[in-house]
C-alpha cells in the first residue's frame, strides 16, 4: 500500500529542467528583440551615412552584428567568448604543457585576466573564511565578545567596503605593498562575514543535552570544541563558504578596477568602458559569471562529498 | 574560573599603574615630566584610577564599581590624548630627533613617553573590564537591559577608536597610511556641505529610488511566479544562481544605456537588489504550514484571501531578510557604479578622485558618512521589521 502515498514524479513536460529552460529561452528571445531596439538608432546613423535603405530584414541582421553595440546579441558575445578563449589557446605551438603556459600568459585572451581574477579569490576567500572561523570561535567562547565584538562585526558590512577599495589599494601601494595582497585583503572583507555569521550560529547549534552529555564525560571545552562543536558547525560552515565565494570573487572584480585596467577581468571591464568596447565588457561579465558559477558548484560539491563522509546526508 | 577568567585585566592594570607613577608622562619643551610634575588635575585623575583600580579587582560585579570603571577608563583616556602629541607635530619632532640619533623614526617615538603608554593602556585595560562586566550584567527592567544592549557594544567601539588614535598619533603613522579619527572627525566638520551634497546624490536619488524599483518589482514578479506552478519552478534555480553572480559588473553597460546621472546607479541598484527579493518571496510565500494552508481552504478562502491573510504575513521575516540584504547591497552597487562615470558630485566619485589627490583624511570622512547612512538605513528596516513581525519568535522574550 506504501506506493499509493508515494509522491508521483512530475512527469518529464513539468520537470524544473523543462521550466528552466523554457524561461531561458524566453530570456534569450527577449535579449534579441531588445538588441534590435537599443542598437536601432546607432544602426540608423550608419544607414544614413553610408546611404544605405536596408530592408527590414537586413536591418535587423546589422543590429545583431555591430561592432560596438549598446547591447549585443547573444551569439556576438559568444563568438568574442571563442575569439578570446579557445582561438588563442589553438593558436599556440609546442607542447601541451608549453602551449597552456604560452594560453594563460597572453595578455590578449582571457584566460590570462581570468587567471589573475582566480587567484585573488581564492587567496582572499581562504584568508576570509579563516578569519571568519577564528571569529566565530572566539565569539563562541569568550562572553564578552558576544555582546561587544558581534554587533560591530554586523556594522561593519554596512560600510561600503567596495568604496574603501581603491583607497586600500592605493595607499598600500604607496607603502610598497601591491600585486595579489590587497586585492584578497577587500575580497577577506567581504567573505569573513558570511563565515562568521554562520559558524556562530553552526558553532552553537548543538542541542543543550549534548553538551550537558560532553560535561559528564568531564570534556574540557578545547574537546567539547573537537568532538562535538566543530562536527556540528560543518553543515553551516559550507552555506556560508558558498556565499562567501561569490563575495570573494565580487571584491576582487572591483578591487581590480582602481589598478589602472592592467590585468584582470575587472581590468577587462574597465577598459572596455573606456573605450566604449561593449563586447569585451559583455565577455567578461559572462567568464565572471561562469567562474562564479563554477566555484560555488566545487564548494557544493566538497559540501556533498564531506556530508556523506560524516554520515549527515539525508 | 569565569571569576578570575573575568579579572585577568585587574593585575596588569596595576603594573601599568606602578609604570605610570614611575616614569615621564609627557615632554614639555623637550624634557620628561613625571606624574608629579603636573599638578592638580593628574593628582584628581590618580584618585579616580585608584578607585577604579579596586574596582577592577573585586570579583563582585556593583553598579558603584561600573561606574568607578568607566570614569577611571575615561579620565585615563582624556588624560592620554591631552599629552599625546599632535599628528603632524609628532612626526617633525621624532623625525628631528630620529635624524639626530641616527635611529628610525617609530623606534624614536617609543623611546620618549613610556608613561604615556602606561596611562593608555590603563584606559584600555578598565574599559575592557567594564565591556565585560557589563556584558554579563542583567537588567532590572527591559528598558535597562535594553540599555545595556547599546552600551556594551557602544563602549567597545569608543575603545577601538581610541586604540586608533593612539596608535596612529603616538607612532606616528604616515597622515597618507591612517589619519586618526580626530583628523577625520575634523574633516567632516569642515565639508559638511560636500558630505551633504554627496549624500543627496548618491544616497537620496540612486540607492533609494534604486532600492524602490529593485525591490518593488522582485516582490511583484515574486506574486505573479507564485499563481504559475511551472514559471515558479523555473525562476528558483535562475534566482538562486544569478544571486551569486557578480552582478556589480554590469555598472558600466548601465552608465553607457542610462548615462552618468543618478538614473544609471539606480538601474545598478534595482537590478541588485531584484533577485533577493524575488527568491526570498518566494521561499517566505511556502512558509506557512500545510495545516495552515489547509484551514483557509476550508473557510472556502480565494486565492486572494488566503495570500493576504496567511501567505504574505507568514512570508514577512522572509521579506525583511531581503530588505535587509538589499540595503546594504544598494549602498555598495550606487558607490561602485559612480566610479564608472558621474557628474563632479556623489560618495564613489568623491572617493575615486580624492584618493587620487591623496586626501586620505576627506576618504575617511565620505566612509564615515556611508556607513552611519549604511548603518542607519539597515536600523531602520530592522525597526520596521520589528514592528511588523512582532509575533515572530525570534523577537519574543524568552
Amino acid at each position: 500500500m506504501a506506493a499509493a502515498y508515494a509522491v508521483p514524479r512530475p512527469s518529464f513536460l513539468a520537470s524544473r529542467f523543462v521550466a528552466v529552460s523554457a524561461i531561458l529561452l524566453v530570456i534569450l528571445a527577449v535579449w534579441y528583440v531588445g538588441a534590435i531596439f537599443l542598437n536601432t538608432n546607432a544602426q540608423n546613423l550608419f544607414d544614413a551615412r553610408d546611404g544605405r535603405t536596408p530592408t527590414l530584414r537586413q536591418f535587423i541582421e546589422s543590429t545583431w552584428s555591430q561592432s560596438k553595440p549598446r547591447l549585443p546579441a547573444p551569439h556576438q558575445i559568444a563568438i568574442e567568448l571563442w575569439n578570446t578563449t579557445g582561438e588563442i589557446a589553438l593558436a599556440t605551438k609546442g607542447t601541451f604543457v608549453e602551449r597552456v603556459q604560452k594560453t594563460l600568459a597572453n595578455r590578449q585572451g582571457l584566460f590570462y585576466h581570468t587567471s589573475v581574477t582566480l587567484s585573488s579569490t581564492l587567496l582572499g576567500f581562504a584568508m576570509g573564511t579563516l578569519l571568519g572561523i577564528g571569529l566565530a570561535v572566539l565569539v563562541v567562547h569568550v562572553a564578552s565578545l558576544d555582546k561587544s565584538l558581534m554587533p560591530w562585526i554586523v556594522s561593519s558590512q554596512t560600510v561600503p567596503i567596495l568604496a574603501i577599495a581603491p583607497m586600500i589599494i592605493v595607499v598600500l601601494a604607496a607603502v610598497g605593498i601591491t600585486g595579489l595582497l590587497p586585492k584578497a585583503l577587500i575580497s577577506t572583507y567581504l567573505s569573513f562575514f558570511p563565515v562568521t555569521v554562520g559558524m556562530v550560529k553552526g558553532l552553537r547549534s548543538p542541542e543543550p543535552i549534548h553538551l550537558d552529555l560532553m560535561r559528564t564525560y568531564n570534556a574540557g571545552s578545547a574537546q567539547i570544541f573537537s568532538k562535538l562543536r566543530w562536527p556540528a558547525s560543518l553543515p553551516f560552515l559550507f552555506v556560508s563558504m558558498k556565499v562567501a565565494i561569490a563575495a570573494s570573487l565580487v571584491g576582487a572584480i572591483v578591487g581590480e578596477l582602481p589598478t589602472g585596467a592592467v590585468a584582470g577581468l575587472g581590468a577587462r571591464l574597465l577598459g572596455g568602458s573606456y573605450y566604449g568596447l561593449t563586447l569585451q565588457m559583455w565577455a567578461a561579465l559572462v567568464a565572471a559569471s561562469l567562474m562564479a558559477g563554477i566555484l560555488v558548484a566545487i564548494v557544493g560539491f566538497i559540501e556533498r562529498r564531506v556530508v556523506r563522509r560524516m554520515g549527515l546526508a539525508r | 574560573m569565569s571569576a578570575t577568567l573575568r579579572n585577568w585585566q585587574g593585575f596588569p592594570a596595576i603594573l601599568a599603574f606602578v609604570t605610570l607613577l614611575v616614569l615621564p608622562v609627557a615632554l614639555v619643551d623637550g624634557l620628561p615630566v613625571f606624574v608629579a610634575g603636573l599638578g592638580v588635575e593628574m593628582i584628581l585623575v590618580l584618585l579616580l584610577l585608584l578607585f577604579a583600580l579596586f574596582a577592577a579587582t573585586r570579583t563582585d560585579a556593583a553598579p558603584a564599581g561600573d561606574l568607578a570603571l568607566a570614569v577611571g577608563a575615561l579620565a585615563a583616556a582624556a588624560l592620554t590624548i591631552r599629552y599625546l602629541p599632535g599628528a603632524e607635530l609628532a612626526m617633525t619632532e621624532a623625525a628631528r630627533s630620529a635624524a639626530a640619533a641616527g635611529r628610525s623614526t617609530m623606534l624614536a617615538r617609543i623611546a620618549i613617553v613610556p608613561g604615556l603608554w602606561a596611562l593608555a593602556l590603563l584606559a584600555w585595560l578598565l574599559a575592557w573590564q567594564l565591556v565585560s562586566r557589563l556584558a554579563v550584567a542583567r537588567g532590572p527592567n527591559s528598558s535597562a537591559h535594553f540599555l545595556l544592549g547599546i552600551a556594551v557594544p557602544l563602549i567597545f567601539g569608543l575603545s577601538l577608536l581610541f586604540l586608533w588614535e593612539i596608535l596612529a598619533r603616538g607612532f606616528g603613522v604616515p597622515f597618507v597610511l591612517l589619519p586618526p579619527p580626530s583628523a577625520i572627525g575634523a574633516k567632516i566638520a569642515a565639508s559638511l556641505p560636500i558630505l551633504l551634497a554627496d549624500f543627496r546624490q548618491t544616497f537620496l536619488k540612486a540607492v533609494l529610488a534604486g532600492y524602490a524599483i529593485g525591490c518593488l518589482s522582485g516582490f511583484l514578479v515574486a506574486l505573479a511566479a507564485d499563481r504559475v506552478a511551472s514559471l515558479k519552478r523555473g525562476l528558483l534555480p535562475i534566482g538562486n544562481l544569478v544571486s551569486a553572480l557578480p552582478i556589480i559588473g554590469i555598472a558600466p553597460i548601465m552608465v553607457m544605456w542610462f548615462g552618468f546621472d543618478w538614473q544609471s546607479k539606480a538601474a545598478v541598484v534595482a537590478v541588485m537588489t531584484f533577485f533577493p527579493m524575488l527568491v526570498n518571496t518566494l521561499a517566505g510565500l511556502t512558509a506557512s504550514d500545510a495545516m495552515q494552508r489547509d484551514l483557509m481552504q476550508t473557510y472556502a478562502a480565494t486565492h486572494r484571501q488566503a495570500l493576504f491573510k496567511l501567505r504574505l504575513p507568514a512570508a514577512l521575516p522572509f521579506i525583511f531578510n531581503a530588505l535587509k540584504i538589499n540595503s546594504t547591497l544598494a549602498m555598495i552597487g550606487a558607490i561602485v557604479a559612480e566610479f564608472f562615470g558621474t557628474p563632479v558630485v556623489g560618495m564613489g566619485f568623491r572617493i575615486s578622485t580624492e584618493v587620487g589627490r591623496l586626501n586620505i583624511d576627506m576618504v575617511w570622512a565620505e566612509i564615515a558618512v556611508a556607513a552611519l547612512a549604511g548603518s542607519l538605513f539597515y536600523g531602520i528596516v530592522t525597526l520596521i521589521e520589528r514592528l511588523a513581525t512582532f509575533w515572530h519568535p525570534s523577537f519574543r522574550q524568552s
